[in-house]
């Protein structure tokens, strides 16, 4: 690693550890943001270098959102029973309860999640192109309805998540748990995705987004790939949302977790603002977007959706390469790129 | 689960009428997305949106005292300009990029519509009463709505009127030809710009009427449209683009799918159905296509 990474990234760590003291008021908002960066990261993962543009990576967050809760409380109380009584607190956990339970719950989050998108992932990943997005659309709508019918984890009028401990006086503890977690699973996921990044297995995914049929006369297995990528972005997917689920403290099957309009949006959204297939950009397009969300919703109350509907059309239509696509074209040699001027010339020469 | 239904014939009558009569409206919304698909190779998300809009243009109508039932006139002619509208706002720029862009750019568009609805008209669930009575067959032990059965004629009288009008009038003839092949259209002088912005206004007129007939039989509400946008592309992809009979016939086929949907699953669950079965003929489409590759395993 060369001395001026090294600088970077420690001095992002210790951003990120620092932040929770430094805005001791905004910790809720830092919980989103890196959550949000996750869901970005993990998007541009199958959509940027796979070429697999899903809309339906909020079936994997809303999973593991309800998973997370399901666990938390199944493993102590009757489930049943505490959906039955809603916000009614008949069941209290006791704090060694509440941080296994939690535990427990974000494993079973992210695994199972990458297991549902290994098991549909052979049917779904053989679609192609526009029929994959609006498959994967309709998959997370899906889920969002039949959860909402399902009695177990609540149906329509919701799940509520056991409340933070009260035997923790601090009141800056929950806020600073939850930070520290999802701030945990951003750097996992970061060192995972830089990982990928380096390896193999990101020329596989390129070669699959430029052209599949070639890759595949390559001899290169696309299927397998193409769902272990899948499966990447469903585990830290499912992680985000255990972690939103506790934090929200309240599951509504279609306004908080299969949220396609909110949150399945913005992910996609993220990832198109910073750029799609670089490592950066979608951490960079995940904080421009929460800052101008959180720092203009509140003055266009009422106005966020049509706002926000404005926003996709106009990046989509004029920087549908992002923030770091325009920054490519305009520096090529910052992003180690050469233009050989004898090549470019007899490139010239021949058309 | 309740399979009460197949052990009574009248229930299964009654489903089958109605979810006939409401296919034949799915067909007609989903004819307007076969013509953009098309001729524009654009997948509109915003499809449903159009629907409900033109459904709240005959409600507002029916609260200025007039007969909603005037809608299926007054609301494609508006929805016209509104369609054309949008394509030379937006979808012009959309048109020779690739699908997902223009996926992305309508659901954008699909937001904002939901949201200035929401704004506009209230987020109640509202319904324009046509007071056309009910038709009772089999003993009154079908009860029909003769609103579902006006719908339903009316529906197919556009239809045929669409049909003859993209058979024989100019502007038809030039849209089938920038089907076949846009450029070779330009070259013989057919002015594409024209024929997308009529294409999309006629599809937008197409949803008017939908939606005018949807509000005397069924219920608006500002964020249902992507049901139907959904239930269009289910259509579309099931019969093919430019096939009408097969849109008419896959139309009813999800008609009848529906209504029966929700009698054995229950209602909860009905939307939820719709968008399953998306799922399953996507997967299914995408096994049989790949039977048909030819490659080393």
């Amino acid at each position: 690693m060369k001395q001026k990474d090294l600088i970077l990234y420690s001095g992002l760590i210790i951003l990120g550890l620092a932040a929770p003291y430094l805005f001791s008021a905004f910790k809720v908002q830092l919980t989103y943001l890196c959550v949000l960066i996750v869901l970005a990261m993990t998007w541009n993962l199958q959509g940027g270098e796979m070429g697999y543009n899903s809309f339906g990576n909020i079936l994997f967050y809303g999973l593991g959102m309800y998973l997370t809760a399901s666990v938390q409380v199944g493993m102590f109380f009757p489930l049943a029973e505490w959906t039955e009584s809603g916000g009614e607190k008949t069941f209290v956990h006791t704090t060694a309860q509440y941080f296994q339970g939690i535990g427990v719950g974000l494993l079973v989050a992210a695994i199972i999640p990458a297991l549902v998108a290994g098991a549909i992932g052979y049917a779904i990943l053989g679609l192609r192109g526009h029929y994959f997005a609006i498959c994967t659309l309709g998959l997370g709508i899906a889920a969002g309805e039949i959860a909402g019918g399902i009695e177990i984890i609540g149906a329509g009028q919701g799940f509520t998540t056991p409340p933070f401990p009260a035997e923790i006086v601090d009141p800056e503890a929950r806020g600073k748990f939850f930070y520290f977690t999802s701030f945990i699973v951003l750097v996992l996921a970061f060192i995972f995705v830089k990982y990928i990044y380096g390896s193999r297995f990101r020329l596989i995914l390129n070669a699959i987004r430029d052209n599949e049929d070639k890759a595949e006369a390559m001899g290169i297995q696309t299927m397998k790939y193409k769902i272990v990528g899948w499966m990447v972005s469903a585990f830290f997917c499912g992680l985000a949302g255990g972690i939103m689920g506790g934090l929200i403290g309240y599951i509504d099957s279609t306004d908080v977790a299969f949220d396609g309009r909110e949150m399945g949006v913005f992910m996609v959204l993220m990832a198109i603002l910073g750029g799609k297939g670089t490592l950066w950009g979608p951490i960079i397009g995940a904080t421009l977007f929460h800052f101008f969300k959180e720092g203009l919703w509140t003055f266009i109350l009422g106005w966020q959706y049509v706002a926000l509907g404005v926003l996709i059309v106009v990046i989509v239509i004029y920087f549908p390469e992002g923030l770091m696509g325009w920054l490519r074209e305009k520096y090529p040699e910052r992003f180690g790129e050469v233009i050989d001027e004898k090549d470019r010339k007899s490139q010239v020469e021949l058309k | 689960m309740d399979f009460l239904i197949f052990k009574a014939p009248m229930l299964m009558v009654q489903a089958s009428l109605d979810g006939i009569l409401l296919g034949i409206l799915f067909a007609l919304i989903a004819y307007g997305m076969a013509l953009q698909w098309g001729v524009m190779n654009i997948i509109n998300i915003a499809q449903g949106d159009l629907v409900i809009l033109g459904g709240y243009i005959a409600y507002t109508m029916y609260l200025a005292g007039i007969h909603p039932a005037w809608g299926v006139i007054v609301s494609p002619i508006l929805m016209y300009f509104v369609g054309w509208g949008l394509y030379k706002l937006v979808i012009n720029k959309v048109v020779d990029r690739d699908l997902f862009i223009s996926i992305l750019a309508t659901f954008g568009i699909a937001i904002v519509f939901q949201q200035l609805m929401n704004f506009i008209f209230g987020a109640d669930v509202v319904v324009a009463q046509s007071e056309y009575g009910t038709t009772m067959l089999f003993d009154n032990s079908v009860t029909l709505p003769n609103s579902k059965i006006f719908s339903a004629f009316v529906s197919l009288a556009y239809a045929v009127a669409l049909v003859i009008y993209m058979k024989k009038s100019k502007l038809g003839r030039a849209i089938r030809a920038t089907a076949q092949n846009a450029r070779a259209a330009k070259i013989l002088g057919v002015d594409t710009e024209k024929v997308y912005a009529a294409t999309f206004g006629i599809n937008a007129a197409l949803c008017g009427i939908a939606g005018a007939l949807i509000s005397i039989t069924l219920t608006l509400h500002p964020y249902v449209g992507l049901p139907y946008t959904v239930r269009s592309f289910m259509i579309v992809i099931v019969a093919g683009l430019g096939n009408l009979p097969a849109v008419a016939i896959s139309g009813m086929g999800l008609g009848l799918f529906e209504e029966f949907a929700d009698y054995i699953l229950g209602t909860e669950f009905r939307i939820g159905a719709v968008f399953m079965l998306l799922v399953f003929i996507l997967v299914y489409r995408r096994f049989k296509l790949s039977k048909k590759r030819e490659y080393l395993k």
